[in-house]
């Protein structure tokens, strides 16, 4: 669990180092149809910090972060990634602010009809095509250690446990060497031990990477392990921010009914 | 000059002229809509899928992957269609040969049978099944379980990696397997000509050929690639557009196969209007 101490170091820092912030959100608007999932949402996520985004299911948490990375079109609103503006770019462009953001997604999307080596090499070959055949298998190797399963290399991924499948698809983000994570969901339907093991393992590419991160999340759990800074999301509407000190300590009905 | 018309009395002719609709129009009416909806979205599919074959970065061995898993992976199922296809038709058709005394064209009709109409369409069938109730799953599940949505944010264009691969491996494997098919159905007959009766291998393949001609062989080798592009399309615009959760996984692969299936026979249909009216 990050201490207070901590978390006052990170804000601090952003206090002091404004050009710090890797994302940028203002205004965004999102809706299907008449439903609206994302009202007037502004936030900045700063160089280093793991952001958790906390909120109930259908509040438009994974909304939130498939419009960053390009999969979901904004109605309105900016989402500047390293100053470029997402929703504006073409489709080269794009692809290049893609590959400094990792996607952990909710239910890993591993390519089931390849192996694990091959599900690590698609991204690479794809995303950074100057590497010889030594170099990726290196890469591979060394992201395998880093989740804690370089002996599953060859396997498929219907051999693995839902845990290890979650740690594979973070090796598989994490190969690419990306600036910024998002973590859509990451301890969804595994049990507290291998919750725990990936909360840290969060926290260890965090450190080991220098990755920026957005966590989005409702395992309570997760979020005391990993954030440096919370939001509560609820209908759409950013309903409250700030560090997991302020978030435990609040009288706020809503709030308090997450942190029981 | 003008007529002034009381407000009490407008609202009363507007009431009595305003569209009053039953639920039953409303409902065709968004069938309609929903029809209307599904044709452009087939038509802007078909228009992104042109525009990412043309593009310049190729997926070459994806390309070769899916003519290895649609070409050489069907054989045994193509093997085994193709010579009963032959087979049966011999069988079948003999009697009747017999008895207006014709037996020895036997070779020839079911050659040009099997060539004009029986492989192609048997095949493209018996294809629809195998490849586009496959693709329709894969993609599908891909889908489902948001493994179209990592390939995106991997650089990857899905559809220049999935669907474009797989309509140009099927529409060129499947005229391919039409024509292995026709070969096999060939020597089904030739085994089953040699059940009542002894025909020497090389004569009933020489009779076969003599009958069979440009005109007989060309159209069906030309619809054959319409029939290999509408299986891969129809299969992956089912899979590419399946919905959320596992239940659209079955419903983009069944209708998948009937679509497919449905569209094979409307292009013979269509190719054999046009042989027939090129041939006038």
């Amino acid at each position: 669990m990050k201490t207070e101490e901590t978390e006052s170091i990170v804000l601090d820092s952003i206090k002091k180092n404004p050009k710090e912030i890797v994302i940028e959100i203002k205004n965004l608007y999102k809706s299907f149809g008449k439903q609206e999932v994302l009202k007037n949402l502004t936030l900045n996520l700063y160089d280093g910090e793991n952001l958790v985004v906390l909120g109930k299911s259908g509040s438009g948490k994974s909304v939130l972060i498939k419009c960053i990375v390009g999969l979901l079109r904004p109605d309105s609103g900016t989402i500047n990634v390293y100053n470029e503006n997402v929703p504006t770019l073409n489709r080269k462009a794009l692809d290049e602010v893609r590959k400094k953001i990792g996607f952990l997604f909710q239910s890993g999307a591993l390519y089931d009809s390849m192996t694990v080596r091959e599900n690590l090499e698609f991204p690479l070959r794809r995303m950074e095509k100057h590497l010889k055949q030594k170099e990726i298998d290196a890469k591979i190797i060394e992201a395998l250690e880093n989740v804690g399963l370089p002996e599953v290399i060859d396997k498929m991924p219907s051999q693995l446990s839902g845990g290890m499948r979650k740690r594979i698809s973070l090796a598989r983000t994490i190969v690419v060497d990306p600036k910024i994570i998002l973590y859509d969901e990451p301890t969804t339907g595994l049990d507290p031990v291998t919750s725990e093991e990936i909360s840290l393992l969060i926290n260890d590419v965090q450190k080991k990477y220098k990755t920026s991160s957005i966590i989005i999340t409702h395992d309570i759990e997760c979020a005391r392990t990993t954030a440096d800074r919370l939001i509560m999301l609820k209908d759409g509407e950013v309903y409250e921010k700030g560090s997991l000190n302020k978030f435990e300590k609040s009288t706020d009905e809503v709030i308090k009914s997450f942190f029981k | 000059m003008k007529i002034k018309i009381p407000v009490s009395k407008a609202k009363e002719i507007a009431k009595k002229h305003t569209l009053k609709l039953s639920e039953k129009t409303i409902l065709k009416t968004e069938a309609a809509n929903n029809s209307l909806t599904e044709f452009a979205d087939v038509i802007l599919f078909i228009t992104h899928l042109i525009k990412e074959t043309f593009s310049r970065r190729f997926e070459f061995r994806e390309f070769l992957h899916q003519c290895f898993l649609i070409g050489y992976k069907s054989l045994p199922l193509i093997s085994v269609t193709g010579t009963i296809m032959g087979f049966v038709l011999t069988i079948q058709s003999r009697p009747v040969l017999v008895r207006f005394g014709a037996e020895t064209i036997l070779p020839g009709m079911v050659a040009v049978s099997l060539i004009r109409e029986m492989g192609p369409v048997i095949t493209a069938l018996i294809c629809a099944g195998k490849i586009a109730s496959g693709m329709g799953a894969e993609l599908g599940s891909m889908k489902v379980t948001e493994q179209i949505e990592a390939m995106e944010v991997s650089s990857t264009h899905p559809m220049r990696f999935l669907v474009v691969t797989r309509v140009l491996a099927a529409t060129i494997m499947i005229p391919l397997l039409i024509l292995y098919a026709d070969a096999l159905g060939i020597f089904g007959s030739w085994f089953g000509a040699n059940i009542k009766g002894e025909v020497p291998f090389i004569l009933f393949f020489s009779q076969a050929f003599s009958h069979i001609g440009f005109i007989d062989f060309l159209p069906a080798v030309v619809k054959s690639f319409f029939f290999g592009a509408v299986i891969g399309l129809v299969g992956c615009y089912k899979g590419y557009n399946a919905g959320r959760g596992t239940e659209s996984v079955g419903k983009a692969a069944t209708s998948a196969v009937v679509l497919a299936s449905l569209m094979v026979l409307i292009v013979d249909m269509m190719a054999v209007q046009i042989t027939d009216m090129l041939a006038k």
